[in-house]
């Protein structure tokens, strides 16, 4: 037995099923993980049937399932999505299943999504044109609608039309048409409809701003924002954390100091990214943008022009942040170069400069590109600098637009991860707002892997091109 | 019989060094003419005089004297660590990447002291190049690889430069193996042929000396033989100086033998004489291989 054991032991097998079990605990959570974001995030754009409960009080209660469970004293129930918030307050509603006398599907019933106040679910009643009745029949209420709205900006009052609603139990709502973005019968949509309208409405998230606090509407802005100052970021940290990392190792005399700076680099990676939002705001933005606004804006004064958080202190901030990142990577890189391609280089008469430029580092590129790679997955993910820094919940204008000089580093700036904290943290209707917190933790998600796959598919290019580096 | 043949002419008397030009159609004709004194014949390329070298603390040369004659191959030997790849890196002044190398004495390339400090450091490589023992392609493709000396040099010409990887490539045997995928990567190719595209590339600066560091440790017999043809051609346009491991290869192909060990040079001269009649006990004893 004993000796049984010690077989057992020293053929590693304990150690090879340890690691398999560890390494498929962490790809399972991992796993787990997406399968909720992505089960969240993508249910969220599917227009759901409506259901018209009849309770045994009599009252009706019309609405989307959204889960069901079983209430602390026992009974199982359902929770529905009630919306027309302004008239009931709350966007949810439990409904114990033996108070259910009847769930039914009508074909009538509408999903009114509006600017205020969420959606609206009821029926059709009555079209209005200043007051006078256009049309009282729900059918020619619904033919008429589509082509009165209008997916731009509110007419302001300029659209003569207003449309009266009412819900499960009769109360009437009137909307103007104004408000009204788009009218669907859920229950009367074949599954190619459904598919038709899930795809669009991924798409307006995609491409549209947010409305009501960002519980709605969509997170262009913030999508925009965070490529672009992960963008400005590549654009700062490569260069500088390349020009570190040759410094350090091929011309800086290897000792104490050398050392020294190694490891404060290595630490800085590790400093928490609160640390470097604060430095941010104390040098970048009051240091660096209150001299450029005292010296070339001061007509402004007292409002700051760069003397404010922007996109570009945000991403000066995140490039400092990932800076060791790069440096070590590169270094690694730099170091992976074999001392056979540097002789060669230098034996044919390059100088050292040359060697670097024209040998060592085309064949360091893979390796620097790694250090790239996880600066930007790095940096797309960090929000805590950011609130200091230039991130806001809702920017009035965008980092480029068609004004002169068309791109603006000034301005404050959306980001997907801020938007998460937001939307789900600080926003009224929390409930309401947590589909909109899994759809953007989704997009952020995509918009890493997006930018990371780019870098990959860029580092393997060379590497086959420089096919038989080391790196 | 040739032992005899050499015995006889250690016993004539020294004479004027024949021209190079004499030398190039062959050893054999030029043999009757040779003296056997430990100095060479032909116009001396490279002298080392009183060459003292140290690795830090360490001292890794101990006086070397010698003359490296012009449009010869001449051969290092000597075991491991002897300080033959050394003395080779000093003469375009490679070991100056070494931190803690110092040196003492002089080298003299065409009676101009490389180690002065007016010369141009970049200037003497390329007029003296080398082949490393591992074979180092950079990861470009050939035509990159070979066209890297010249435009270094500024050349930017794209015919002239395609003339110059062609005529390079012809020096080292290699342009009708590669003519049609110049433009495809260097590290393809097998080790022997990527030890000639090192070759064409040093030829491709048009160097006066090519310094070779064991150039076929790491090639099989038949990439070694066709390096070893490559250097009588190559000989007739620039000197060579080849350190090796491989005694029968020195014999093959150098016109001159170096044996050291132990940091210094034990025997210097005409390989045959070396390697038939060692004047020196060392020597005998590692030619026979007693040791090393």
């Amino acid at each position: 037995m004993k000796e049984w054991f010690r077989q057992f032991m020293a053929s590693g097998e304990l150690f090879i099923w340890g690691c398999g079990a560890g390494l498929s605990l962490s790809v399972f959570m991992i796993a787990g993980l997406m399968v909720l974001i992505l089960v969240n995030g993508m249910g969220y754009f599917w227009p759901a049937d409506l259901v018209e409960l009849t309770l045994k009080d009599g009252k009706h209660v019309i609405g989307q399932l959204a889960g069901e469970d079983v209430s602390p004293k026992g009974i199982p129930r359902i929770r529905m999505k009630i919306g027309n918030r302004d008239l009931y307050g709350l966007d949810y509603r439990w409904i114990n299943t033996d108070q259910i006398v009847e769930r039914a599907t009508p074909a009538d019933l509408v999903m009114v999504e509006r600017r205020e106040w969420g959606n609206f679910y009821g029926r059709l009643k009555t079209l209005l044109k200043e007051d006078q009745v256009v049309t009282e029949d729900a059918e020619t209420v619904w033919k008429a609608l589509p082509p009165l709205l209008s997916d731009t900006e509110p007419t302001d009052g300029l659209n003569p039309y207003s449309v009266l609603l009412a819900e499960a139990n009769g109360r009437e709502k009137a909307v103007a048409v104004d408000q009204v973005l788009r009218v669907l019968r859920p229950n009367d949509l074949s599954t190619v409809e459904k598919v038709w309208v899930y795809v669009g409405n991924i798409w307006t998230v995609l491409t549209t701003e947010p409305r009501e606090a960002n519980t709605e509407g969509g997170i262009f802005p913030a999508i925009f924002g965070t490529v672009m100052m992960v963008m400005i970021m590549s654009f700062i940290v490569t260069p500088f954390g390349v020009i570190g990392a040759l410094y350090l190792r091929e011309y800086a005399r290897q000792g104490i100091i050398v050392r020294t700076v190694r490891i404060a680099v290595n630490n800085l990676a590790g400093v928490p990214s609160i640390v470097f939002g604060v430095f941010g705001l104390g040098f970048f933005v009051y240091g660096v943008g209150g001299t450029i606004d005292a010296l070339w804006f001061s007509e402004k004064l007292p409002t700051p022009t760069f003397g404010t958080g922007g996109i570009l202190w945000a991403s000066l901030t995140l490039a400092l942040l990932t800076v060791p990142v790069v440096i070590v990577a590169t270094e690694e890189g730099l170091a992976a170069v074999p001392r056979e391609y540097r002789e060669g280089s230098i034996g044919l008469g390059a100088t050292k400069w040359e060697t670097i430029w024209k040998v060592v580092l085309p064949t360091a590129l893979p390796g620097i590109l790694t250090g790239l790679i996880l600066a930007m997955a790095r940096a797309a993910g960090e929000v805590a600098p950011l609130m200091l820094t230039g991130v806001v919940k809702l920017a009035p204008a965008m980092p480029i637009d068609g004004t002169w000089p068309f791109i603006h580093l000034d301005r404050k700036f959306m980001h997907l991860g801020f938007h998460i904290y937001d939307v789900g943290f600080q926003s009224p209707n929390v409930e309401a707002a947590k589909p909109m917190v899994f759809v953007t933790t989704l997009v952020l998600i995509g918009v890493v892997v997006t930018l990371n796959l780019a870098g990959i598919v860029l580092r393997n290019r060379m590497r086959r091109k420089y096919a038989g580096s080391t790196v | 019989m040739l032992d005899q043949q050499y015995e006889v002419l250690s016993r004539v008397p020294p004479q004027t060094p024949v021209s190079s030009a004499t030398k190039v159609k062959g050893m054999e004709s030029s043999v009757s003419k040779v003296s056997s004194q430990p100095s060479t014949q032909g116009n001396p390329k490279l002298r080392v005089q009183g060459f003292n070298f140290f690795y830090g603390p360490v001292q890794s040369l101990f006086k070397i004297d010698l003359d490296i004659p012009e449009h010869q191959v001449t051969a290092f030997i000597g075991p491991s660590g002897c300080g033959k790849s050394t003395l080779l890196r000093c003469m375009n002044r490679l070991n100056d990447l070494i931190e803690g190398a110092r040196y003492e004495g002089n080298i003299l390339l065409d009676d101009v002291d490389i180690f002065n400090p007016l010369i141009d450091i970049t200037d003497l490589r390329k007029r003296v190049g080398m082949v490393f023992q591992k074979s180092n392609p950079f990861p470009k493709s050939i035509h990159e690889n070979v066209a890297y000396g010249p435009r270094l040099q500024g050349l930017k010409n794209r015919g002239v430069l395609d003339e110059i990887v062609e005529r390079s490539l012809r020096g080292a045997g290699l342009w009708e193996e590669v003519k049609d995928r110049l433009h495809k990567s260097a590290l393809g190719l097998s080790g022997g042929q990527q030890q000639r595209l090192c070759i064409a590339r040093a030829l491709a600066v048009k160097p006066d000396v090519l310094l070779m560091d064991e150039p076929c440790s790491a090639l099989d017999p038949i990439a070694t033989g066709v390096i070893e043809e490559l250097l009588f051609s190559l000989k007739k346009e620039l000197t060579v100086v080849i350190v090796t491991h491989n005694m029968q290869q020195a014999a093959r192909v150098s016109d001159q033998t170096a044996f050291m060990y132990l940091g210094q040079l034990v025997e210097f001269g005409r390989t045959k004489q070396l390697f038939t009649n060692p004047s020196k006990k060392q020597t005998e004893d590692y030619i026979t291989g007693r040791f090393g």
